[in-house]
């Protein structure tokens, strides 16, 4: 009789590992692609408000604490045999959507705190946005449910 | 005005020889020492004197030397565990009195990451945002709060010395957001708003020094705190390493066992 790995020991660990890796990269895409590539966000918008400003900075040290953090997770769970991909990657995915959602519906919707592009008709942009969001979190949502079955 | 930027130098060298002092009666005491703590002491003493040192003609410049003073050197320092170090080189008696008094309220106080959050965070908007910039831009006042803040900060998030009553690791990591959060901000809003008597185009390169040099030190404050919870035993100084801890105490989660093999 072999002693498989418990199932619920550390799932709450991998699955915590995942989120916070989808979340980190979509801070750092966010980042890097958004405002270092493309240019469509600014160091500095003079138009951004000071909550603006503020959850930026906090959001964006939030993110890359986050990355960190779920990677030392993601070896402590290796380092114990407990890892299941499909659990951190449902995990991971999840993340990743919903916070590509808040950011795209709270954030930029309600609270106006910034938006995604300046000077241009926002409602394609938007929809884009928020819909590989809700892939992202559907298709994470998914994989979490069978892989804790 | 006219004060002299080196004014802080000479604590500087008498940190590089209490170390020295210290390295030695460790040894004539017995007591090992890794040589890698004292590389990490010495290397944050260099930091904080190029910082002292190096020039300071623009904003640039000077945010260049501010990094250095302000987290480079203090994270080096701190890694150089300058307490245990302490411990191993007194005699018993006066060890213990030392630690006694590393445990006294006032001093759990000052290390908390709160307070050493609130000092180095609040201290950088109270002198970048208001118009103490222009005058104590040079103060030896404000060097040494500046190193003695980042000291306090790096200490209380991954300092490796024993410490009574450390605070858990999520109130740890808040007050580290919270200061990589306050950073991060001052650096945008310096942007815009320069401080006083700074020109505009030399405020921008300075805001985006402070800000990318300090995600590379606050990346580096993250990657020992969160390696710190992965591998205690590594942190330890001279401590043994007991094998795969993580293992023991719940067999169950023990090596991966393959199905059907």
């Amino acid at each position: 009789m072999t002693a498989a790995p418990q199932a619920g020991e550390h799932t709450g660990r991998t699955i915590a590992s995942g989120v916070f890796l989808g979340l980190g990269v979509v801070a750092f895409v966010d980042e890097t692609v958004f405002h270092q590539l493309l240019h469509w966000h600014h160091f500095y918008d003079r138009s951004t408000p000071a909550a603006g400003l503020v959850s930026d900075g906090l959001f964006h040290a939030f993110g890359f604490f986050c990355a960190v953090g779920a990677l030392f997770l993601l070896a402590d769970v290796r380092r114990r045999g407990v890892f299941d991909a499909r659990r951190w990657s449902g995990g991971l995915l999840a993340g990743a959507g919903a916070f590509q959602l808040y950011d795209g519906t709270v954030q930029h919707k309600l609270l106006r705190l910034h938006q995604i592009r300046y000077h241009v008709d926002l409602v394609p942009y938007d929809w884009t946005w928020n819909v590989i969001a809700v892939v992202l979190l559907v298709t994470g949502a998914v994989l979490l449910w069978r892989s804790t079955r | 005005m006219a004060q002299h930027p080196l004014a802080i130098a000479p604590l500087l060298l008498l940190a590089a020889l209490v170390y020295a002092t210290g390295l030695l009666a460790a040894r004539r005491r017995g007591r090992s020492w890794p040589s890698g703590r004292a590389a990490c002491w010495y290397a944050g003493l260099a930091a904080a004197t190029a910082a002292l040192a190096g020039p300071d003609s623009s904003f640039v410049a000077h945010m260049g030397g501010h990094l250095l003073l302000g987290m480079v050197g203090p994270l080096l320092l701190v890694l150089g565990a300058p307490g245990t170090l302490a411990l191993r080189a007194l005699p018993v008696r006066q060890a213990r009195r030392l630690s006694r008094f590393l445990a006294t309220r006032p001093v759990r106080f000052l290390v908390h990451p709160v307070t050493a959050a609130v000092l180095d965070g609040g201290g950088l908007w109270v002198l970048y945002a208001t118009p103490l910039f222009a005058v104590v831009m040079h103060s030896p006042l404000i060097q040494l709060h500046v190193l003695v803040a980042g000291v306090l900060l790096a200490y209380a998030v991954v300092g490796p010395d024993p410490m009574a009553h450390r605070p858990s690791p999520v109130v740890r990591s808040v007050a580290l957001l919270a200061f990589l959060a306050a950073h991060g901000i001052l650096a945008r809003y310096l942007y815009a708003h320069p401080p006083a008597g700074v020109p505009v185009a030399d405020a921008e390169n300075g805001a985006e020094l402070m800000y990318y040099g300090g995600d590379v030190a606050d990346l580096a404050l993250v990657v020992i705190f969160c390696w710190q919870w992965y591998d205690p035993a590594r942190f330890r100084v001279g401590g043994r390493r007991p094998p795969q801890p993580w293992r023991l105490g719940s067999p169950s989660s023990g090596r991966r066992v393959t199905h059907g093999g």
